[in-house]
């Protein structure tokens, strides 16, 4: 179990002041000004070695993703532009939420640093619309920080001029991918860009851009000063670091919480979520980290480790380490197709694999509820999920894809089982 | 998607333009964007205009953002469209959004989408006569750990029952004043219960790689330590 | 220079290259809907995905990749036809199937797709959408249904026309191509996007449910509509025109053409003159090619030949301007005019009155001024040209004249001759900006000569030229921009009064004070023809329009696609229409008519067929001999330099959509203009009408 001192959301529950006071006595703003002294390969170094990877979903490690910005030598001009993507709305997350209204100047010191470090002056952290009064406690730290000269020019007195803006979204699940979510912030729909190029070539208005998810910025402060090793003894290699879980649905006390990457899926739901509810043998199915993460029977919930790759060995993701977890009363089909109505919702409608399959998905998962398909289509419905996966812009199509995939992989039988019944029970 | 349609013609106002606090609220969101990127602010202002027609967005008012804004005003209205959080309609006073996604379905949200339509008498995206509630259901709203929810104009409710539903209609049909968040007494995303972990104030860390100066392996001996 | 392998062949292409552009260079077809040479890139409609080899495992939208060194390129595997099939059968999902009604059967891109690349059978089983036609106005019709999302049309109108009135609004499945506001689209050039539409989603509306395109017969041809020429394909059923669609030609309009010059069509099917007519008793009857020829013969045979005159018109053939200019020779007159506008140029200095750097030329042009003339709406895909210019460039434009709304932002220097002579005394800073130009360019337009002290603002304007740098080696900026496509021809041939002759204005008082007894009108309908009622008029033309009703004899000729017919455009640029379909009832070619009158008058002109005359073209001007080709003209002296007045500079053309006797009888033309005329009247929104140029 994760020692309370290596925590670094020390108020993720909201138990104490959100405000810069309360912030500074838990160490936030603490020698900011000296880390930055450090400079900006020493920063990136620091998070390189740290081997965080990006909080978001995908799992990049942040110190390359950092490192990919034109060094100091190579500027030709442009603004480079930091964006925080705080657009959290993948099901089952909800953890950037509480870093938003609960340790807002971590994340502000986060921006300094990594905006640093990137040779960024001015950050953007574009909030879900939905989260306002999230970003109300966002805005007021922000304006305590300027108030302090934490940031603005001359920030923290480091002699770098750093702005941060909020920009709240409209509602559009899209904007979490990062190309997206700058078109959005450039006042367009938001619709996925191609690539290349990439945003650290050409992001934010044409210029170097580096997109983090909320968690990955607000951990960096505490890995650059407790330092990068202390970071990457915690978890399991390659899947280092700490992490909160949100744990939902069928549980008996729902929560997030930060632990370690590499807990047992096991450990997590019973120590800190109280348990499935019924007992671990009531369980079903759990969604390991977030809607787009394919689906994993109980077996394999038995003994996974929660972090990137131990998922990924188990055929699933640790995606934004969102749990979803369904006891033996789920209707999982179901489960299933209202995750396919989520994606129908939000696809952008750009790519024609998106647009038109998502809608396909659920409209043939809505029938599978009531077995009112043929068994031959789920075989068909298969297939759909597989050609829209890669071959769309972004990857909203394969988070459509996968939990169809992850549902057919594990729970075929459920399915066939619903058709048969069905069947029978029309003819009688 | 009938939320998405425009209003018809008869609802549609003549004109719009801000307000004078909301013009200079409008410069004030300009002004975060560099010069000429002023199209980023169309959200914000597209928000501003829609708190300012009383919850919805009027095509007048999408044209007076895009005049603002130098913006063609087809450009306007795709942003408009795009998002969900614009309503191209009237809606009421307190427009009810019930979570409808996997995480709040498993915890309940038909039942409260019930609830409401029963207490309310109206169905998914319509209006009570007396202008006071709209019920619709949205997708996920990012507050699963709180399930099932709901969000009303800019606030969330969590931790609901269809009990619980009901008494929030009551108050806010009455005008009381309701506690935001969890309606089941939790604060923030803490288990039912109080946590178990963070119980204290841990002391804030030391700035390790600073003290010890030498960054490359200094922390590693100090996590050792640790 | 990249070299790659596209499906085992080596190609290099230029840096810069797509995968797309380099499978092609390969000769390896690659199958794609939304992507468009000539539009931006927009990557959706993901059919155009390829294997890349390096690079991730998952296929790649050739239109967006750049090619690059070493690549490895398979469109043929297995995994990418799957893709492909995959992709046709999402876009077929929703789409209704309804070929046998659908105007674009035949010449559908889905439809011939689908038979190469797709599946054999669907597999969707749930009901398809159904999305609400949108009002576009009265050129394009919508089956929205069918609409495959490519965003083409939405791409087209805000980069090429500038004018962004289409959008995608909602998301998803349910994200509609539409103005949103229900009005029809204000580009000149908006039905372009019928043919850029690769389904049958925007089809045309005046076209809807004539023909299919196989029962069609298609000739190449040049447009008349203005005086660009641009290449036409004109789609004939038996007699009639039913269609007329751009051609590529990357010289002059790329592969767009106007509203005007695609939809004024219909126009040719009504008020046409199709049998001769004689005056008599104060009525025009129907009369004998014989009858006509006779009365017309007699009059200009008996007449003083000062008292004889002719015009021009603006649409005109070079074959019947020559024929003309022959004829009036023999009958002696030098009261011959060209110029029914009454611009002030003269026949004298060809660089003078063309469009010297060529409407390519616009690509290289890095400042350009433009002086009495609306581009817009006097050569539509001209404009779009300099818009091409300004988006790729962001060159500096100036103008002096009308302020319109020209899709490309310009610094508005002043309305006329006044703001000119700023400039030219080198008060004005965008001077200085000509000036310092690689490849400056000076647009003039009718606008600026057509007035009484046009031959002064054309001295005023050439001076400029000179002394700014605007013709120099290897580059001559002066260009005059005609809105009249037979105007350059005629210039060429010489049709501008001889010695003591008269000019239209001249031959239009002559009338009224009865020193003109006799004019000789081809096709001339562009004056004030009432001014004409005392004289014996003789009308030569297609349409019962200005000139055939206050005409004594009328001989039916032929429009632009009824004749094979030479055409120089505003660049100079000789160019060769053809004969789509015969002149309705007894009216002949135009040419003929003047050799037949002729020979009535006993004067024979010297051929008797085609070949003839176009040889004898190329003996009055040997730029006759150079079809396709322009020949730098060579610089001289024109206008005349005097007092210029404060007059503002206005376009010649008030109304885009009826400019000329075949536009005029459209009913389509008649109904965009209705358009026109209603949104002229303030809208309530207070959101139209400014000058905003969109980005």
């Amino acid at each position: 179990m994760l020692h309370d001192r290596d925590r670094i959301f020390t108020n993720l529950y909201g138990q104490h002041d959100w405000r810069l006071k309360g912030a500074l006595a838990r160490g936030v703003w603490d020698r900011t000004k000296d880390i930055i002294h450090k400079g900006r390969s020493w920063i990136i170094n620091e998070v390189k070695e740290s081997n965080l990877r990006g909080r978001g979903g995908a799992g990049f490690p942040t110190g390359l993703k950092w490192s990919f910005m034109p060094p100091d030598e190579k500027r030709d001009g442009r603004p480079h532009y930091l964006v925080v993507n705080a657009d959290e709305s993948e099901p089952g997350t909800c953890k950037d939420r509480d870093i938003l209204r609960y340790d807002p100047h971590r994340l502000i010191e986060g921006c300094l640093i990594a905006g640093f470090a990137m040779g960024a002056n001015t950050a953007y952290i574009y909030v879900r619309g939905e989260f306002y009064n999230e970003a109300s406690h966002l805005q007021i730290a922000i304006d305590e920080a300027y108030e302090a000269g934490l940031i603005g020019r001359n920030a923290c007195g480091s002699g770098w001029d750093f702005d941060v803006y909020l920009h709240r979204g409209a509602g559009a699940y899209i904007c979490g991918e990062e190309t997206a979510l700058l078109e959005s912030l450039e006042g367009k729909k938001g619709m996925p860009r191609l690539k290349p190029p990439f945003p650290a070539a050409c992001g934010l208005y044409g210029c170097p851009t580096t997109i983090n998810n909320v968690e990955t910025i607000a951990v960096t402060p505490e890995i650059v000063k407790r330092g990068g090793a202390w970071f990457a003894s915690l978890g399991r290699p390659n899947n280092t670091g700490t992490k909160i879980f949100c744990i939902s649905g069928h549980v008996n006390r729902p929560c997030n919480v930060e632990e370690e990457l590499g807990i047992p899926m096991k450990e997590l739901i019973e120590r800190y979520a109280g348990g499935v509810r019924g007992g671990w043998d009531n369980l079903k199915a759990v969604i390991p980290g977030g809607s787009s993460t394919p689906i994993l029977p109980k077996s394999i919930c038995d003994t996974v480790l929660m972090d990137f790759d131990s998922l990924r060995e188990a055929r699933s993701g640790l995606g934004t380490a969102g749990l979803i977890v369904m006891d033996k009363s789920t209707d999982v089909i179901e489960a299933i197709a209202r995750l396919a109505h989520f994606y129908k919702h939000e696809s952008c409608g750009q790519c024609t694999p998106c647009r038109e399959g998502t809608g396909w998905m659920w409209r043939v998962l809505t029938r599978m509820v009531r077995g009112e398909a043929e068994v031959e289509e789920i075989d068909r419905l298969l297939d759909v999920a597989n050609q829209i996966e890669g071959h769309t812009i972004c990857a909203l199509g394969d988070g459509a894809a996968w939990p169809v995939q992850g549902l057919i992989r594990h729970f075929r039988d459920e399915i066939e089982a619903r058709i048969l019944s069905a069947g029978r029970s029309k003819a009688a | 998607m009938s939320q998405r349609e425009p209003a018809p013609e008869a609802l549609q106002p003549e004109s719009f333009t801000f307000s004078e606090a909301g013009a200079k609220r409008a410069q004030q969101i300009i002004a975060r964007y560099p010069k000429g990127r002023q199209q980023s602010a169309v959200i914000p202002l597209l928000d501003l205009a829609q708190r300012e027609c009383g919850g919805w967005l009027p095509r007048a008012a999408m044209d007076h953002v895009a005049e603002l804004l130098s913006m063609p005003p087809i450009r306007v209205y795709e942003v408009g469209t795009f998002y969900t959080m614009f309503n191209l309609k009237p809606v009421g006073k307190h427009l009810i959004q019930v979570c409808r996604t996997t995480p709040c379905w498993l915890r309940g949200a038909d039942e409260l989408t019930a609830t409401c339509r029963k207490k309310l008498g109206i169905e998914l995206g319509e209006t009570t006569a007396d202008g006071q509630f709209t019920l619709v259901e949205v997708e996920c709203l990012g507050a699963c750990v709180n399930a099932p929810m709901i969000q009303v104009n800019d606030d969330y409710y969590e931790d609901l029952t269809p009990e619980l539903m009901e008494r929030l209609i009551d108050d806010l049909a009455a005008g009381r004043d309701v506690s935001i968040g969890s309606q089941a007494g939790r604060r923030g995303s803490e288990p039912e219960g109080g946590p178990i972990t963070l119980q204290e104030v841990p002391d804030p860390p030391v700035v390790k790689t600073l003290d010890f100066d030498k960054p490359a392996e200094a922390p590693a001996e100090a996590a050792e330590k640790a | 220079m990249p070299k790659l392998t596209v499906d085992g062949k080596e190609v290099e292409v230029p840096a810069g290259s797509t995968v797309l552009q380099a499978c092609e260079a390969a000769g390896v077809e690659v199958p794609r809907f939304c992507y468009h040479e000539r539009l931006s890139i927009a990557g959706n409609c993901r059919m155009c995905l390829v294997e890349v080899k390096p690079g991730p495992p998952k296929p790649q939208a050739s239109c967006a990749l750049p090619a690059a060194d070493g690549q490895e390129i398979i469109t043929n595997s297995p995994k990418i036809k799957k893709a492909r099939e995959g992709v046709l059968e999402f876009l077929l999902i929703n789409h209704p199937l309804d070929c046998p009604i659908c105007d674009q059967g035949g010449e559908c891109d889905l439809q011939d797709q689908t038979m190469a690349y797709g599946g054999d059978t669907s597999r969707y089983r749930d009901n398809k959408r159904a999305v609400p036609e949108k009002y576009l106005g009265p050129l394009i019709k919508t089956f929205m249904n069918r609409c495959i999302h490519c965003t083409r049309c939405i791409r087209f109108l805000a980069e090429v026309a500038g004018v962004p009135e289409l959008g995608a609004t909602g998301r998803g499945e349910e994200m509609e191509i539409t103005t949103y506001i229900g009005k029809a689209l204000t580009s000149e050039l908006s039905a372009n996007i019928i043919d850029l539409c690769p389904v049958g989603a925007l089809t045309s509306k005046p076209y809807a449910f004539m023909a299919r395109p196989w029962e069609l017969r298609k000739t190449e041809s040049i447009d008349v509509m203005d005086a660009l020429g641009s290449a036409i394909r004109i789609d004939v059923r038996g007699r009639e025109v039913l269609r007329v669609l751009p051609r590529m030609n990357d010289d002059i309009n790329e592969e767009w053409i106007s509203d005007k010059s695609r939809y004024a069509c219909d126009g040719l099917a009504f008020r046409r003159l199709d049998r001769p007519f004689v005056r008599k008793d104060g009525k025009l009857v129907e009369a004998t090619w014989d009858e006509a020829l006779a009365a017309a013969a007699e009059v200009l045979t008996k007449a003083d030949p000062q008292r004889v005159a002719a015009i021009v018109g603006d649409q005109c053939d070079a074959e019947s301007m020559l024929a003309l200019k022959l004829l009036m020779a023999g009958v002696g007159t030098p009261h011959v005019d060209c110029r029914q506008d009454g611009a002030a140029l003269s026949a004298d200095c060809r660089a003078g009155y063309i469009f010297n750097s060529t409407i390519a030329g616009i690509d290289e042009a890095d400042a350009i001024l433009i002086v009495g003339s609306n581009p817009r709406i006097e050569a539509p895909v001209l404009n779009a040209r300099i818009r091409k210019r300004w988006l790729n460039a962001g060159i500096p434009v100036g103008v002096i004249g009308p302020q319109a709304e020209l899709t490309y932002p310009y610094d508005y220097l002043g309305a006329g001759p006044k703001s000119l002579q700023a400039l030219i005394d080198g008060q004005v800073a965008f001077g200085e900006t000509l000036r310092n130009a690689q490849r400056p360019m000076v647009i003039v337009g009718q606008g600026a000569l057509a007035r009484p002290d046009g031959a002064a603002v054309l001295a005023a304007v050439r001076a400029f030229a000179e002394s700014a740098g605007v013709v120099r080696e290897g580059w001559n900026g002066f260009n005059v921009l005609h809105t009249a496509a037979a105007r350059v021809g005629a210039l060429d041939l010489g049709l501008v009064p001889g010695q003591g002759g008269r000019d239209v204005a001249g031959i239009l008082d002559g009338a009224e004070k009865g020193e003109i007894d006799v004019v000789y009108l081809l096709a001339a309908d562009e004056i004030d023809a009432n001014r004409l009622r005392d004289c014996f008029v003789i009308y030569q033309g297609h349409h019962g329009d200005r000139g055939a009703a206050v005409a004594d004899v009328v001989l039916p000729g032929a429009a632009y696609t009824e004749k094979d017919g030479t055409y120089v455009n505003t660049e100079g640029r000789v160019q060769l229409a053809r004969r789509a379909s015969f002149p309705p009832g007894e009216a002949r070619e135009d040419w003929k008519i003047l050799r037949a009158l002729s020979g009535v008058m006993g004067r024979p002109l010297p051929f008797d067929d085609l070949r003839g005359v176009r040889r004898r073209l190329i003996e009055e001007n040997p730029v006759f001999a150079a079809v396709n080709a322009i020949e730098p003209a060579a610089w001289g002296a024109f206008g005349t330099p005097g007092e210029l007045s404060d007059a503002p500079f206005a376009s010649p053309i008030g109304n885009f959509y009826m400019t000329d006797p075949i536009s005029r009888a459209s009913r389509t033309m008649a109904e965009c203009s209705g358009l026109l005329q209603a949104a002229r009247t303030p809208m309530a929104t207070g959101t139209e009408g400014a000058a905003r140029p969109w980005v």
